[in-house]
């Protein structure tokens, strides 16, 4: 060995690193985790910035004809294919826009009918096409994106911070405590998860985000909680517990100070495992119209509305709503392998 | 082996008692007066008169509870509010075309992901490993509403293959003609995160001691792996299997809807959509209760797959 590695080796001895720099430093060696770390934070760059208005804050501005067609496809194919008959006859022309002869009359005609609300000529293609009534796919995908990410995150976030406390409760204290809530997690999980969700969605009866997340959040918690309790009754023989205990922690102190930190890692990637499921759930939900508000549009109700327009012929709703659904469930699949690697390296 | 069934049998009713309490509460104080649910629904006041009185609404809640259990003991829950059918009926009817479709369904499913899952174990960090494995994550991320629609649009609408939807008459005409796609799209969907898991549980064995000893003994590789691996893989997979079973009863409501199959499932969606609690609450005991014998059959057949467990 040489001198400089030894010197090396003490370095790194003096520094002592935690359990996150090392977890981090094993994270940056996995490509494939930083690959779908990124992919990760674009999608949390998507949600904040449309959670803020910066983006797709008009989604709902009927910018384009009906089922205007993406514009890497062009105008003209839209003629070839099958037509709702509620179709404009901008599109028809088969001309760039910008010479649209008809544009101008149309929107004349339309200012005059009262029947449009936009006063400005609407396109005859979007960049990823547009819906029935003209939107912008596009940014209606980031509005979803936005809904559904959110819905997922705070509900996976609410189960974690339920599980946590029943977790802790029933493996540090044991006892008819213990099997007060062993008894409550079996009387959950011998209803199936759908099925539960279904039903406190039919005594709720009424739609909305706030919803959603409470439904998702309150049936949630049993996988984290069976791990974390399983974590507690672990942690609270070893001796830095006995050690806390010498110096007069209390109880929550011992709960929540000392060993939270030392199970975090557990909830953590139980979170992300949970984010990707009640993101799926959520889309299920709204799929069926009992998740997210008529006036929210989520990837659920995209999928609801494309399933209708797939048979017309309109393609492109489906596959935005799919395409961004799989890029982040995909990455945020990944990139919990990779936290779940880093974190806890025993287990590969 | 009788005295463990009867032990387990007694230990499941505070569970039951769990399940029942925990439905009352949501029906009862959650869901609030069906008067006020019915009120749109029924137009006779009669009726929904009726209704409070059968559910005993104006009644202290400890009444309620024991007409609910009445109704779970004895099987009624009186009719549908929403069609007047029975309850009864209604399950009576519905299991048959659910089970139509789930059974062929889980039978090809698990079939299907043990032989992919042993191949690619077999075949462990190769090239073919890794494309299945990645191809299985970017599948189970896809929803299965996406699965369902494109796979109805192009092999039914389009192409003709298969009727879109619909439900028939005798059961070969079901089975062969009406559930050959939700089958073929519920396999697709369950096949990807099966075999992940499947994987891990023939990773586990591969690498054990008796692996090696059978193929020291000169014994084939298929028989070491048909025979030695799978059987002591096989108990993993038999919980899967299980925790899947009643989940897929009432979960399969996305597949039963869309191919309109007359089903449990899209009864359970037909409910919640209009409120009809009789048949939600029904469907929620039973198949919990479901799920309870579910489990104590599984614990039964690790004794069956496995002598050496020992039933406690």
């Amino acid at each position: 060995m040489t001198q400089a590695a030894a010197l090396a080796i003490g370095v790194q001895r003096a520094e002592s690193p935690g359990l996150w720099t090392l977890a981090w430093r094993r994270f940056c060696r996995d490509r494939v985790g930083l690959v779908s770390f990124l992919i990760v934070v674009f999608f949390f760059g998507l949600m904040a910035a449309s959670g803020v208005h910066l983006i797709a804050a008009d989604w709902s501005k009927e910018v384009g004809v009906n089922y205007a067609p993406p514009t890497f496809i062009g105008p003209e194919v839209a003629d070839g294919g099958p037509s709702a008959p509620g179709s404009h006859g901008g599109e028809r022309t088969g001309e760039a826009n910008p010479f649209d002869p008809l544009a101008g009359v149309l929107a004349e005609i339309r200012a005059a009918s009262g029947a449009a609300s936009v006063a400005e000529a609407q396109a005859p293609t979007l960049v990823f096409g547009g819906d029935r009534w003209g939107r912008d796919v596009l940014q209606k995908t980031i509005k979803g994106t936005e809904t559904s990410m959110f819905v997922g995150l705070v509900a996976a976030v609410l189960a974690a911070f339920l599980a946590t406390v029943f977790g802790a409760l029933a493996g540090y204290y044991g006892g008819w405590i213990d099997d007060f809530f062993n008894w409550f997690y079996s009387v959950f999980t011998s209803i199936p998860y759908l099925l539960l969700i279904l039903a406190i969605a039919a005594v709720l009866n009424q739609k909305g985000t706030l919803t959603v997340i409470l439904i998702l959040g309150l049936t949630g918690w049993t996988g984290i909680f069976r791990l974390v309790r399983a974590e507690y009754l672990k942690h609270k023989v070893r001796e830095y517990i006995q050690a806390a205990d010498a110096i007069g922690a209390s109880h929550p102190r011992r709960m929540f100070v000392h060993i939270l930190p030392n199970v975090s890692h557990v909830i953590l990637v139980q979170l992300s495992l949970h984010v990707v499921l009640f993101i799926k759930s959520e889309v299920v939900l709204s799929f069926l119209g009992f998740g997210v508000g008529v006036d929210t549009v989520s990837w659920g109700s995209m999928l609801n509305e494309a399933q209708s327009e797939l048979i017309l012929g309109y393609w492109w709703q489906l596959a935005a709503a799919t395409l961004a659904m799989a890029l982040l469930v995909t990455g945020f699949s990944l990139f919990t392998d990779a936290l779940r690697d880093a974190l806890d390296p025993k287990l590969k | 082996m009788l005295a463990y069934v009867t032990r387990r049998l007694w230990q499941t009713i505070p569970t039951l008692l769990g399940v029942v309490l925990l439905v009352f509460f949501l029906f009862t104080w959650v869901g609030g007066d069906p008067a006020y649910l019915l009120a749109g629904k029924i137009s006779n006041p009669e009726q929904i008169e009726n209704i409070r009185r059968q559910l005993g609404v104006d009644r202290p809640y400890h009444v309620q509870l024991w007409i609910f259990i009445q109704q779970i003991a004895t099987g009624d829950f009186g009719e549908s509010w929403a069609t007047n059918e029975k309850v009864s009926a209604i399950f009576a009817t519905r299991l048959g075309p659910s089970l139509t479709v789930l059974v062929p369904l889980l039978a090809v499913d698990t079939l299907l992901a043990i032989a992919a899952a042993m191949l690619v174990a077999y075949v462990r960090g190769s090239l073919t490993d890794r494309i299945v494995m990645i191809g299985c994550t970017v599948g189970q991320s896809i929803s299965i509403l996406v699965y369902i629609i494109v796979f109805q649009y192009v092999l039914a609408y389009q192409l003709g293959w298969f009727p879109v939807q619909g439900w028939g008459k005798g059961f070969a005409e079901n089975l062969l003609r009406y559930s050959v796609l939700p089958i073929i799209v519920g396999v697709i969907v369950s096949l990807a995160p099966d075999t992940r898991l499947y994987r891990t549980f023939f990773l586990d064995e591969i690498n054990q001691d008796y692996v090696r000893t059978a193929r020291a003994k000169g014994m084939s590789e298929a028989r070491v792996m048909w025979v030695h691996v799978l059987r002591n893989a096989s108990i993993p997979i038999i919980t899967n299997v299980m925790i899947q079973l009643p989940g897929l009863l009432a979960g399969a409501f996305l597949i039963e809807r869309f191919f309109s199959i007359p089903g449990i499932g899209r009864e359970v969606i037909l409910a919640v959509e209009r409120s009809d609690f009789p048949v939600i609450k029904a469907v929620t005991i039973y198949v919990a209760i479901a799920t309870m014998i579910i489990n104590l059959i599984a614990d039964l057949l690790y004794r069956v797959v496995d002598p050496r467990v020992q039933l406690k």
